[in-house]
């Protein structure tokens, strides 16, 4: 009888560790060969034939198609440079230069990946759009409220993703090193 | 009670077991993944243009607004796929994706290097049915090998402005597949 109800005892405690542990891999996002340059973090294998099976799980469970490495790269921010979420009802400063890339383009989306309604239906910048400084570099302000230059609004949700794609680009395809290319900074400038 | 830490090394090693198998399973059992959302608003061996993702709704998550995608929905058991998709002015890609999402391939428009990307795209036993000197001769011919029978070839073209996107919408619409049975020696 003690058999029978240990035997149940571990059946039901490995079923809870093992399903546990699948949902908080999946639900994390947890990939092996990662890239991250400050706020951003980017799986360039996610987007070839040698994608770890945590990623090819979790891409299943969400539904999207990753961007393949041939095609560029995606970079992807849940906090600021100072690991403060990205709160809809604060104001950020995205600010600095880019990696090599042909277009780059920056999108918000709330963390289901949906677009965030907003009046302007405005939801990113291209490389192409993007108002710039005489040497180059540029600022785009986040935030509830409009602000003059680049303003992507947040439509004041609780927290959104910021996803920087950069389209054919050498980064990720030849190596794996942080020294690759600066990525912009992200800074909170404060909250209402 | 030299027992219960046995109990507990069993279960942990039973759930590390549970864990890796339902993992791998996932691709497998996933219901919303994109090849499943895709087939309900897709024909079979014919490109789809996809609605532009807006805030109500979008075909999948994390689409890039500034894009227009076009979907070709592929099912290689009747032969070969021909695609032929003609490149708009910025920037346009093709990735080439298994039935499980897997990126197995991309090319863009720069690598084509021509205004049109043309080409063939087989499983690896109809490449080995291809006569060997049509191979050779037809040298710009592109030969992708699909390493499952069904799969998404998604076409995708940058419009670097919002203005610029109907353009790129027509340029997008001439994008064709379709099967050519394989010729029988």
């Amino acid at each position: 009888m003690r058999l029978f109800f240990g035997s149940c005892f571990i059946l039901i405690l490995a079923a809870a560790i093992g399903l546990g542990a699948t949902w908080l891999t999946v639900t994390r996002g947890i990939a092996f060969g990662s890239l991250t340059i400050g706020a951003w973090t980017a799986w360039p294998k996610s987007g070839s034939v040698d994608i770890d099976p945590y990623a090819r799980a979790a891409i299943a469970r969400i539904g999207d198609l990753p961007v393949g490495v041939g095609d560029g790269v995606a970079f992807y921010a849940h906090t600021d440079d100072a690991r403060n979420m990205l709160d809809g009802r604060c104001a950020f400063v995205i600010s600095g230069i880019t990696p090599a890339a042909r277009f780059w383009t920056l999108t918000l989306y709330d963390t289901q990946g949906r677009l965030v309604a907003n009046t302007l239906d405005r939801h990113g910048f291209t490389s192409a759009e993007i108002l710039r400084e005489a040497d180059g570099r540029f600022a785009i302000s986040i935030g509830p409220r409009a602000r003059p230059g680049n303003w992507l609004p947040s439509g004041g949700i609780e927290q959104f993703v910021l996803v920087w794609r950069l389209y054919d680009t050498p980064i990720g395809v030849a190596s794996l090193t942080t020294k690759e290319g600066p990525m912009p900074a992200v800074v909170r400038k404060g909250c209402t | 009670m030299i027992r219960f830490p046995l109990w507990i090394l069993g279960a942990l090693l039973l759930g590390g077991i549970v864990h890796l198998s339902t993992v791998l399973a996932m691709p497998q059992a996933a219901t919303q993944d994109a090849y499943s959302r895709l087939e309900r608003i897709t024909s079979v061996n014919a490109v789809t243009q996809l609605s532009a993702p807006s805030a109500q709704n979008a075909t999948m998550p994390f689409m890039d607004p500034a894009f227009a995608v076009a979907v070709c929905r592929y099912d290689l058991s009747a032969g070969a796929l021909k695609l032929r998709a003609p490149l708009s002015q910025a920037y346009t890609a093709i990735t080439f994706y298994t039935r499980n999402s897997v990126a197995y391939y991309a090319i863009n428009d720069r690598a084509a290097g021509r205004h049109v990307i043309e080409l063939d795209l087989m499983t690896p036993e109809q490449h080995a049915q291809v006569p060997e000197e049509e191979d050779v001769t037809a040298a710009d011919r592109l030969i992708i090998e699909s390493p499952t029978r069904l799969g998404l070839i998604v076409l995708r073209a940058l419009a670097p402005e919002p203005g610029l996107m109907p353009m790129v919408r027509r340029a997008l619409a001439g994008a064709q597949c379709h099967i050519e049975p394989v010729p029988q020696q």
